[in-house]
């Protein structure tokens, strides 16, 4: 599966209301990522630990999300070598 | 025909700017109400007219609601300040009036909590028409440190107790050494905490002070409380006691590098041992860390982008970064002032003195 460069969208329930991606990036893979920022936003602030923003570092992909009144807005960059 | 008062509302939120206006011209004394989407906005706009209430968000981009509360107690005491914020950590409560806010407001939700917003506020500008002084109450010392770092003072403050003197320094907002009788340092800090009356005086600040605290004050405070909890807080003194999992640590703690306000470490069982350094709460900030550590781990490996390498977070208190370690999950606080760089400069420090 390549991964795309772009952005998108969910409301709190991670139904996404808007999107940079390409249609065939499967939602389902959107729906897991959402559902991880979201996630981790409301754990953290269940933790009293108030986050605006995430970036999550692999080696081939950087995914920043920003926290959105509930939601998120959710940045996806594929990372290269060099 | 008396002056209509006027208010300036704060919030960097373009439907809060739009609704609010409606609200208060609602109110009997038929405000004007001005508008600024930033505190830096905000502030030139109170230096060229006169406004009889700030109403202020709290948590907004680059400057926040307590940074703009900070500067203009000092730069506009006579100013009414209310805070208007969804935040309802009773901590941020405390804080700001701990800083001379006159009242903290939560944003309505309902028709009553409307109706209540808006006595508040009318009441709040029949004070201002009334004029009069406010000053501060009796403060515990630890409010008034808390007040020096959060305004970002530079001074030092003297204690005296019975016949006993101690002084601790700020600079920037950060205290950078503290003296009491036979003491230096931390420990002088926490002695000086440890005392339960006495007076103080702010004198002008000492920037040939060698620094020789580097903790932020949040951890410094945190930890003094917690050694005088387990001191029975007789205020005897410090020493001699056993740190427990959220207590200070001495120097040898991976954690102890400026900007860096807590720590803790913890193995993937959920049995293991919480390896804590100045963490109010150590199981639940370790279960937050472990489970979203874990979650973007299995999202790595079901997106086949390889090992997860850390998980970093900005807030508006504090930044986190949380990284794996072998088994453990390291999970560290930073100032909200660091950079990202900075953040991972410092974390990449950390885990290097964690190996070794």
């Amino acid at each position: 599966m390549r991964l795309p460069s772009g952005c998108f969208t969910v409301d709190g329930s991670c139904k996404v209301v808007a999107s940079t991606l390409p249609h065939t990036f499967s939602p389902e893979t959107v729906r897991k990522l959402a559902h991880a920022a979201v996630s981790t936003f409301q754990a953290a602030r269940e933790a009293q630990v108030v986050l605006t923003e995430i970036q999550i570092q692999y080696p081939a992909l950087k995914v920043t999300a920003r926290e959105l009144r509930g939601g998120a807005m959710i940045f996806l960059a594929p990372q290269t070598v060099g | 025909m008396a002056e209509r008062p006027k208010i300036l509302l704060l919030d960097d939120e373009q439907n809060v700017l739009e609704i609010y206006p409606e609200l208060l011209a609602r109110l009997p004394s038929k405000p004007e109400v001005r508008t600024a989407d930033s505190g830096a906005r905000a502030l030139a706009m109170l230096e060229s007219e006169p406004f009889s209430l700030l109403l202020c968000d709290l948590n907004m981009p680059h400057m926040d609601g307590l940074q703009v509360l900070a500067i203009v107690r000092r730069k506009f005491p006579q100013l009414r300040t209310a805070m208007l914020t969804a935040i309802t950590d009773e901590q941020f409560r405390a804080r700001a009036y701990g800083m001379g806010l006159d009242l903290y407001l939560e944003k309505p939700t309902t028709g009553p909590g409307i109706k209540s917003f808006l006595d508040c506020v009318e009441s709040l500008l029949d004070q201002c028409a009334k004029g009069g002084f406010r000053g501060m109450q009796s403060k515990g010392l630890v409010d008034i440190i808390q007040m020096e770092c959060l305004c970002r003072s530079s001074s030092v403050i003297k204690i005296s107790n019975g016949a006993q003197e101690a002084r601790v320094w700020f600079q920037d907002g950060e205290i950078i050494d503290a003296a009491a009788p036979d003491l230096a340092g931390e420990a002088a800090f926490q002695r000086i905490l440890a005392w339960k009356t006495g007076n103080f005086e702010i004198l002008p600040p000492e920037p040939a002070r060698k620094r020789a605290i580097f903790g932020s004050y949040e951890s410094l405070l945190l930890g003094a409380a917690q050694v005088l909890d387990e001191a029975g807080g007789t205020g005897a003194g410090t020493g001699g006691n056993e740190p427990g999992a959220g207590a200070a640590t001495p120097a040898k703690s991976p954690f102890r590098h400026p900007g860096v306000e807590f720590g803790l470490a913890v193995g993937k069982d959920r049995k293991a041992p919480i390896k804590a350094w100045g963490v109010e709460d150590p199981p639940v900030l370790a279960e937050w860390a472990r489970a979203t550590l874990e979650r973007f781990r299995a999202l790595g490996e079901e997106l086949h982008v390889g090992p997860i390498t850390h998980v970093q977070g900005c807030g508006l208190r504090h930044h986190i970064m949380i990284s794996p370690r072998g088994e453990d999950t390291v999970c560290a606080g930073f100032r909200s002032t660091l950079s990202a760089d900075q953040v991972r400069a410092t974390m990449t420090r950390i885990l290097t003195q964690w190996d070794s």
